[in-house]
């Protein structure tokens, strides 16, 4: 189940684990990216909470949880190349895999067409 | 509307309600599909398709054009047609040997307040008629009306509103407007010269704000357009935004007004005693006089509590300006702050610059700066990080 928010983060949701990333339009509206930080494995966050954080040439910004959750897995080829994040923001590009707390929440989040809408 | 993505403070943040000016080049910024964001009160282009990090990059290996008409130009001429009057009278606003300005030479400046404070930064190129004062776009009112105040009765002064003014920086810039205006390459760092480009009378001056050999165009508002496309013809030019207007500067080490510069910091302080030539300094022929003369020679003898400095993170993570630096990792001991700080696409590393205790301004000494709740070393580092390549 693809899921997003209206913070421009994705969720491909697989069960109780949500994969994580940024959309397209947000890494378009943010530029070429040349630092990416995230979090620890096995930290705890509540949603809105900020869970990592992207850094363009300009300007730093937060990425939250989209949801409630625990952190199983984060991607260090985006640490190691910032650019994957532009490149293929929807595929190598994915930033953490979170262990939702209550998977059942991600149905209140965006489906695809509603996304679209927002940034239509 | 599309929403933005979470805009970042400094770019998008409506400051007042006052509509936005624009520079004679608005229109083509739009045809070029710019990102435009409000700076100083004018409407600018912040990038454009190609993004910060490939305009800054395109700028040190070819040619980058940048409008900064948003910048206050300044004509100060003699009422009693003697320039050198006009050369000591702006002495007393600016720590600088006015006096020494050659015909179609320029030369760094500052205004100064009476606490030694910095009120902006500045050039100064003398014409055969007349001074051309090239000032910061936020500070530009009040500078014509500290010129006025100060020169007004004595001096013809004019804010030169229907001028544009575009920066052309990159190693390839002599060759691109060499085929406007082939007399270029006479032309040397810091020389000055009227110029027409197809019967467009232009000043033109050999400098900028990259680090890079590059000129600075001065030209009629109803022609920049015309003459900015005509550059923008080349192959090897792209247009450049403000976003690498700002790492440009920062890798060359260059203060920002207003973030690296201001009313609290002295020039010694700023570590721009280099702007204060012989002749305005203790001893020289026409030492002091400006204002704030006693503060700044005293600092220049006794030197300062605080130095500005670059500052190298040692991590990849951009340490930004605003953040807090400390003696170590502990955050105990407040030590200094970053004013500037970014990625700096042509070292490939993050680089600030700031403010630190005069004992620790050493370069190779470790600082710590706090960022997102931690201490990360930086080293104080030699300015610039880049080497210039202007053409002395």
């Amino acid at each position: 189940m693809l899921k997003f928010t209206d913070e421009h983060e994705w969720l491909q949701i697989d069960g109780d684990v949500a994969t994580v990333g940024i959309t397209k339009h947000a890494a378009d509206q943010l530029g070429d990216l040349v630092f990416v930080e995230l979090p620890e494995t096995g930290t705890a966050l509540t949603k809105g909470e900020s869970a990592a954080t992207v850094e363009s040439v300009k300007a730093a910004s937060d990425v939250y949880c989209p949801l409630d959750g625990e952190i199983l897995e984060t991607n260090p080829a985006i640490v190691e190349d910032p650019a994957l994040v532009n490149g293929d923001p929807q595929g190598a590009g994915w930033f953490f895999k979170l262990k939702l707390s209550d998977p059942s929440a991600a149905n209140a989040l965006l489906d695809e067409d509603a996304y679209k809408e927002l940034i239509a | 509307m599309a929403p933005t993505w979470r805009p970042d403070l400094d770019e998008h943040t409506a400051s007042n309600d006052a509509p936005l000016k624009q520079t004679p080049l608005h229109a083509l910024h739009i045809s070029l599909d710019a990102r435009m964001v409000p700076f100083a009160g004018y409407d600018m282009p912040v990038q454009y398709p190609a993004g910060v990090l490939k305009e800054h990059l395109h700028t040190r290996a070819a040619a980058g054009l940048f409008d900064v008409s948003h910048m206050g130009q300044v004509e100060l001429r003699a009422a009693s047609g003697t320039l050198e009057d006009a050369a000591l009278a702006l002495e007393s606003l600016v720590p600088v040997d006015v006096l020494g300005i050659a015909e179609g030479r320029q030369r760094y400046a500052l205004f100064t307040d009476e606490t030694g404070g910095i009120l902006d930064d500045l050039m100064i190129a003398r014409l055969p008629d007349r001074f051309l004062i090239v000032v910061n776009a936020a500070c530009k009112d009040a500078d014509f009306a500290h010129l006025k105040a100060h020169l007004g009765d004595r001096f013809e002064l004019a804010l030169l509103e229907d001028r544009a003014l575009l920066a052309l920086q990159g190693p390839r810039a002599e060759d691109v407007l060499a085929e406007l205006w082939a007399d270029v390459a006479a032309m040397r760092f810091m020389d000055v010269a009227e110029a027409l480009i197809h019967d467009v009378p232009c000043i033109i001056s050999r400098s900028g704000y990259t680090g890079e050999d590059g000129f600075e165009i001065s030209i009629p508002a109803d022609k920049a357009e015309d003459i900015a496309r005509r550059l923008l013809d080349h192959p090897d030019v792209l247009p450049i935004g403000l976003g690498a207007r700002d790492s440009l500067r920062l890798e060359a080490g260059l203060c920002l007004y207003g973030n690296d510069i201001d009313t609290t910091t002295c020039p010694i302080e700023a570590a721009l005693e280099w702007a204060i030539q012989k002749a305005r300094r203790t001893g020289g022929a026409r030492s002091g006089g400006f204002p704030g003369a006693g503060a700044i020679l005293d600092a220049q003898t006794n030197g300062t509590a605080i130095r500005r400095v670059g500052l190298k993170p040692e991590g990849k993570a951009p340490i930004r300006g605003g953040a807090t630096l400390f003696s170590d990792a502990t955050g105990a001991t407040e030590v200094g702050k970053v004013t500037s700080g970014s990625f700096g696409p042509t070292v490939g590393h993050p680089v600030a610059m700031g403010y630190v205790e005069t004992g620790l301004a050493t370069p190779g000494t470790t600082v710590f700066a706090e960022l997102r709740g931690r201490y990360l070393p930086m080293t104080v580092s030699v300015l610039p990080f880049i080497t210039p390549t202007y053409k002395r």
